[in-house]
């Protein structure tokens, strides 16, 4: 063992490489792993766009299926649903849908729904508080057991957030945000596929 | 001993051969052939699909690896399904299967890997006629086999004859054509080659990243070794 | 970081282990090939604790599922072919590791005293490693696991009188079923990982407790100047590190050829029948156990000799067993004055030798079917295995041995 013949500079600089490409390595290394815990084809596939026929769906009541997982709501709101929605406004947080990330813009409007069909409303029914599926209380008042002034919507049973039927959500409740509109496209008048944009359509 | 890893890698294991005694013909498989793997998965769905699942197989998956646009596999390809994520099942259920053969075809998303292309290859045209099976069909690599002749209208309609050897066993010598297909002997052979193709593709997807990136992989640890290398000479000249 | 260093240092001895077993820790200077075995099975030992953790994220333990959930792994899960070929090729990678390792010790005399204990942790590891392989090579339930763990699980059944009842409770059923795939999962996926890990622990701390053995097999603790510093050794760090770098990157280069361009080998690594789904009424034409397992097996065959009281399946078993149990024997059946092959006489390299050939011989054996030459050539085998361990006091003893030099050459 002798040190006087060392070349500090030379070791110094391959300290240095071996340590970087060998860094870069492991990382190519870990890619594999960190991705793979991303969705799988099987994932994705299951969360593909869907196709929804409800022409058999009445008027006012909830329909129900299943998007990547999700509870996706559809109803046909009715003519009184619909009048309710204008004179409700300052009973909620944000009734002109400003909070862009929970729709998609064409959906930010009074009904939050598309323009050419304003009476379907659809929407993922998830509660923006902490994620539990809201109940339908659509018949206003009492009859909901939701208190006399209830203008008709939906009741998160878990902490008791409030949405009408838009999905906007009351003052004084602890959901935070509006619930969310997944983006939809209508293929025709009783038949919309959810998990697209209008206007793109997929093989 | 320092040869067993050498020896280890050169020995293939004939217990794996597989084949009664029956020759089996090479076939050249060559994934990069990307027009052969889509010749191949349209006489998949066309002729096989309908009895034969590939239920590991996605038809997404086989559009983007195949560069088949996903349109084109959705209004040609599928017959069983609308959507494009799903996995290739037969149209044929098991229990009618059951029924009618007398027993459930095979998966095939994996029976190259089981099997071999090899003896697919040669499977595949190696059918002909025998009344004494239930379908009419026999062959010559699997004896009794449950499957019809499939691809007869291409191949044609053969007789199988044979010869007995010195120990009296019957063996087979050649086909006879009873009735030509709609292709003559090497334009079948291709048809064959461009299926057994498909099925090796479909066995392990993977193939089609998987040499390139070994490449990758190869060339970044030969650098790396070669700094390695004189990081240990450098520090190793303290050694005496 | 000197101010850390010292927090620390004053709660855990961090500095103080860094140098007993790195920094400080003196090594040989003479270390060769046969050396690096050492930290590639460490290295193997990590990447198959790594690959089989995610592995276990999408696997499924359960009879119905499970062959669909490892080619699930193979198409759907994104990487999830290149984790897979990583853990089952890992496999066979880290036996050829542990068998280099072993004979490293064999023709350098590293079992001998004062270095018994690091072989018996050894073997141990070596044993708990086939068990984990076997189990771990029933999880895919393709047709050769199934059959292969049938096979394996039913010699338990000719140990007299319990036998039958023990191969019940191993199984959980009345053949191999989900029950006994999910057992094996529990044990592959933790229980012998979690014994691996410990043994190899006190693997490595019986090792820096005595020191490391060299070519020559000569102390080097003999030899120390006044600073109580061996002078034939140098610290593990920096000398070893880089060194064993470069031992990883050459091993990871015929690793990565493998997995990239033949990951079945031949058969030899991934077993095609093993591509169809476990059928328990339809064995495969030849049961042929993973490479690694293939001499025992064939020593377990061997044995064909009816006449043998309880019968040629028991003595079969009796002899595979032994073949295992011998190995554990080593340190005390060699009584050669010189403990490496470079001063040995030519009794002990020729029984080596014989030795050698005869466990590959037995290897290749394994994977052929039985019956007229193959069998005569199994018994030979056989009986070389087990003399080179029987004999070992007597030749070694009379073996003519060359002086050993004070210091390394």
């Amino acid at each position: 063992m002798s040190d006087q013949n060392v070349n500090k500079g030379r070791r110094r600089m391959l300290i240095l490489t071996t340590s970087a490409i060998g860094a870069v390595g492991v990382g190519f290394a870990a890619t594999p792993f960190i991705l793979s815990m991303m969705p799988s084809a099987r994932a994705r596939a299951a969360g593909a766009p869907v196709e929804v026929d409800f022409s058999k769906l009445d008027v006012g009541v909830l329909l129900t299926i299943e998007w990547q997982g999700k509870p996706i709501w559809f109803v046909k709101r009715t003519d009184a649903m619909m009048k309710k929605l204008g004179t409700i406004a300052d009973l909620l947080v944000d009734p002109d849908s400003d909070v862009e990330t929970q729709q998609p813009a064409y959906t930010k409007n009074l009904p939050r729904s598309q323009e050419k069909y304003p009476y379907i409303s659809v929407m993922i029914g998830i509660c923006t508080h902490l994620g539990c599926v809201p109940l339908d209380k659509f018949p206003v008042g009492l009859a909901s057991g939701m208190g006399d002034d209830w203008p008709g919507g939906y009741f998160c049973p878990c902490h008791g957030s409030k949405f009408d039927m838009a999905g906007r959500v009351f003052k004084n409740v602890p959901a935070p945000t509006n619930l969310v509109i997944p983006p939809y496209r209508f293929l025709s008048e009783t038949r919309v596929i959810v998990g697209e944009n209008p206007g793109e359509a997929k093989a | 001993m320092k040869n067993l890893f050498l020896l280890l890698t050169l020995v293939t294991m004939p217990a794996f051969a597989s084949g009664d005694g029956v020759h089996l013909d090479d076939v050249n498989i060559d994934l990069s052939d990307t027009e052969s793997l889509q010749k191949g998965a349209g006489l998949f769905v066309n002729y096989c699909l309908s009895c034969h699942s590939a239920a590991f197989v996605r038809y997404n998956r086989v559009a983007k690896d195949l560069q088949i646009p996903e349109k084109v596999v959705k209004d040609n390809m599928m017959f069983t399904t609308d959507r494009i994520g799903e996995l290739m099942i037969a149209t044929m259920l098991p229990k009618d299967a059951k029924k009618w053969f007398g027993t459930v075809p095979p998966d095939l998303s994996l029976i190259a890997r089981s099997r071999g292309p090899e003896w697919l290859y040669t499977y595949l045209r190696s059918f002909y006629l025998d009344d004494s099976s239930p379908s009419g069909w026999n062959n010559i690599l699997f004896d009794k086999v449950a499957m019809p002749h499939v691809l007869y209208k291409l191949q044609g309609a053969r007789h199988a004859v044979f010869k007995k050897d010195e120990n009296g066993i019957k063996v087979f010598e050649r086909f006879e054509m009873v009735k030509p297909g709609s292709l003559n002997k090497e334009e079948f052979d291709a048809v064959t080659r461009d299926l057994t193709n498909f099925l090796v593709y479909v066995g392990e997807p993977a193939q089609m990243v998987r040499y390139k990136l070994g490449v990758y992989v190869l060339v970044f640890l030969a650098i790396f070794l070669v700094f390695a290398y004189l990081l240990k000479k450098e520090y190793w000249k303290d050694v005496h | 970081m000197e101010k850390l260093m010292s927090w620390i240092d004053d709660r855990f001895p961090l500095t103080q282990v860094w140098e007993e077993h790195m920094a400080k820790y003196y090594a040989p200077k003479n270390f060769n090939f046969w050396y690096y075995f050492g930290s590639l099975a460490i290295l193997m030992l990590v990447m198959q604790i790594i690959t089989g953790i995610f592995m276990a994220m999408y696997y499924k333990p359960d009879a119905g599922l499970a062959f669909a959930s490892v080619e699930y792994v193979m198409r759907d899960v994104p990487w999830g072919w290149l984790i897979r070929y990583m853990h089952a090729i890992g496999a066979s990678m880290f036996f050829i590791v542990i068998y280099l390792h072993m004979f490293r010790a064999m023709i350098y005399g590293s079992y001998r005293g004062p270095r018994e204990l690091i072989w018996l942790f050894g073997m141990v590891i070596f044993v708990a490693l086939m068990a984990e392989s076997f189990m771990g090579y029933l999880l895919p339930w393709g047709n050769m696991s199934y059959w292969g763990a049938q096979v394996i699980i039913n010699l338990f059944g000719a140990i007299p009188y319990v036998g039958d009842i023990l191969v019940e409770w191993l199984r959980g059923d009345y053949v191999i079923s989900d029950a006994t795939l999910n057992r094996f999962f529990a044990f592959h996926v933790i229980a012998v990982p979690l014994v691996l890990v410990i043994l190899v622990f006190l693997h490595i701390v019986a090792l820096h407790k005595v020191g490391s053995n060299n070519p020559d097999g000569i102390e080097i603790k003999k030899n120390k100047d006044e600073n109580g510093i061996p002078l034939d050794g140098i610290p593990f760090h920096p000398y070893y590190t880089v060194k064993d770098i470069v031992g990883v990157i050459v091993f990871l280069m015929v690793f990565s050829a493998i997995i990239f361009f033949w990951p079945t080998l031949g058969g030899w690594f991934l077993e095609s029948d093993n591509f169809i789904p476990a059928n328990p009424v339809s064995t495969p034409p030849h049961i042929v156990p993973l490479w690694y397992f293939t001499p025992y097996y064939s020593i377990l065959r061997a044995v064909t000799w009816a006449w043998l009281p309880g019968g040629a399946k028991l003595w079969g078993v009796i002899a595979m067993g032994s073949s295992l149990v011998v190995l554990f024997f080593l340190p005390w059946l060699d009584r050669s004055p010189v403990k490496s092959i470079r001063y040995r006489g030519w009794m002990f390299k020729t029984a080596l030798a014989l030795f050698t050939l005869a466990f590959l011989m037995l290897g290749w054996l394994g994977t052929q079917p039985v019956g007229g030459i193959n069998t005569v050539l199994a018994q030979l085998g056989m009986l070389v295995y087990f003399a080179f361990f029987l004999l070992m006091p007597i030749y070694t003893r009379l073996d003519r041995t060359k002086p050993v030099p004070e210091r390394l050459t």
